[in-house]
């Protein structure tokens, strides 16, 4: 290869690398769940596990055939604890596109549902917030419901929102 | 307590019926009049079982278990009634699971209390603690229940398919096939099933029949079609058809949407136990109870919401003759 050709290939290939980045194949900024501790008042209070899409029904059952045919790619799961006593369940659906995302999370609106400022768009109910970011569905759903669930579970998905 | 007058009642009314139960006839019959040939389904409610607040009154509930149990079995005293029950499913002797459902998540399983309560009544009737064998899954769904796994056999013992294995064997009816868990077919004589009452994304409501899609190795293969013919055929298989005896349905709270995982803003708290023997009659009149409440809520009926529980006249067909499902031949006693 001669000098020349070297230094189309590098610049090429630079190039190609941004244009990654930067567009369809964009990347998450890693591991979604806050550890504990980054959020106030919050721990992560179990491992996460992942299931790919084959393997959802392990976790959700007959409720994966709805993520299925959303196009998810995996799910990944790990439960939280608010002041040591609010119990809550943070799950990360990641689809194969926006579309798929924005399908799960409009069956789940609600009368009772409030919109909220998270992500591309979020769903906020005394128990629960779900939102979704890109090609990301987030479900937070908390197993009690205080005063101060809405608050701590907002602040819950706005940490998750920051690491996608 | 109401049960004695209650059964008085239901036997001066004829409610306590002779009938299509299970091949045990644990119910309590009586073999005359209009009732002759139905399936009994015992409802037993308690309105104040959760506060206000949502939270469930614990204290409460061995009341409303011996309340549904005395009117099914039509013996007042709770001893008698569950040496009845052991004594039909093989004896003081066997091995008795109880086959919890803990798949939704924490807020909506099983509740632990509940099964509590049973194994307390089955060693009150001579059951030794090691005998009584709570199962699911695996641990998690055990612990969303709120159970500790346990593997001494000087207590109750609790543990998962997980721990179990599955048989190799493949068996096959009708289309379905399956591998049982290890617990079923080789630890229990009988399966007291404890499933919890919720609408299912796919088969429209999960609660007696569908919780045994918790006993196989992949229960994701039985899915297609709104899980019909799964569930029925899953049922008919000897020895779940065999080995599950009586079902204590856990009603006490419920997603009517949104299921089968937890989804709070769907909760809400029938404050029941539904109890019978024919697994068809009792997903039937559990059908009803999904529907009532969709219906306040202003939601579609699940026929409508394209998710009618087609499996449970599945059930009911001459080949599966596991129950009755017309609600015309279906007692349904409240107390």
């Amino acid at each position: 290869m001669t000098r020349s050709r070297r230094w189309l290939f590098a610049v090429v290939s630079v190039v190609m690398f941004g244009l990654l980045v930067n567009t369809g194949c964009k990347k998450s900024k890693g591991d979604p769940f806050p550890a504990s501790g980054t959020v106030a008042g919050w721990e992560k209070s179990s491992d996460t596990r992942v299931f790919a899409a084959k393997d959802l029904w392990q976790y959700i059952d007959g409720d994966s055939e709805q993520y299925i045919q959303a196009g998810v790619v995996s799910t990944s799961t790990s439960d939280y604890k608010y002041q040591g006593k609010l119990e809550a369940v943070v799950d990360v659906y990641t689809m194969g596109a926006p579309d798929g995302a924005r399908t799960i999370l409009q069956k789940g609106q609600t009368k009772d549902s409030k919109s909220v400022k998270v992500g591309d768009e979020g769903l906020q109910f005394a128990q629960s917030v779900n939102f979704r970011k890109g090609r990301y569905l987030v479900r937070i759903v908390a197993y009690e419901s205080s005063a101060t669930t809405p608050e701590a579970l907002l602040a819950l998905a706005n940490g998750v929102e920051a690491n996608l | 307590m109401s049960s004695r007058r209650d059964f008085l009642k239901e036997a001066a009314t004829g409610a306590v019926i002779l009938g299509a139960q299970g091949k045990l006839g644990i119910a309590a019959l009586a073999g005359k009049g209009a009732d002759k040939g139905k399936s009994k389904v015992v409802i037993a409610r308690d309105p104040a079982l959760h506060g206000a607040d949502g939270k469930l009154d614990e204290k409460r509930v061995g009341e409303l278990l011996d309340r549904a149990i005395a009117s099914y079995t039509g013996r007042t005293k709770p001893a008698d009634a569950w040496k009845h029950i052991v004594a039909k499913g093989g004896g003081q002797d066997k091995v008795i699971g109880l086959k919890t459902n803990g798949l939704g998540g924490k807020g909506i399983s099983t509740h632990a209390v509940l099964v509590f309560a049973i194994a307390e009544r089955l060693q009150q009737a001579g059951v030794k603690p090691g005998n009584i064998l709570v199962w699911d899954r695996n641990e998690r769904d055990l612990k969303a229940c709120g159970l500790a796994i346990n593997m001494d056999p000087s207590r109750m013992r609790c543990f998962g398919s997980d721990v179990s294995g599955f048989e190799d064997q493949v068996e096959t009816f009708g289309s379905s096939k399956a591998r049982f868990s290890k617990i079923l077919t080789r630890e229990c004589a009988m399966v007291i099933n404890v499933p919890i009452l919720k609408d299912h994304s796919m088969s429209g409501v999960t609660f007696a029949m569908k919780n045994m899609y918790g006993v196989v190795e992949r229960p994701m293969d039985l899915h297609a079609t709104g899980c019909n013919p799964g569930v029925a055929d899953l049922n008919a298989f000897p020895v779940i058809r065999e080995k599950i005896k009586i079902t204590i349905g856990d009603a006490m709270s419920s997603v009517y949407e949104g299921g089968p995982m937890f989804r709070p803003e769907y909760l809400w708290y029938p404050n029941s136990l539904i109890v019978g023997e024919d697994r068809v009659a009792i997903d039937q009149t559990a059908w009803g109870i999904l529907e009532k409440k969709r219906a306040e809520m202003g939601l579609k009926t699940l026929d409508a919401a394209g998710r009618p529980p087609r499996y449970i006249a599945t059930a009911a067909d001459s080949a599966h003759g596991l129950g009755i499902n017309d609600p015309g031949r279906i007692k349904v006693v409240e107390v």
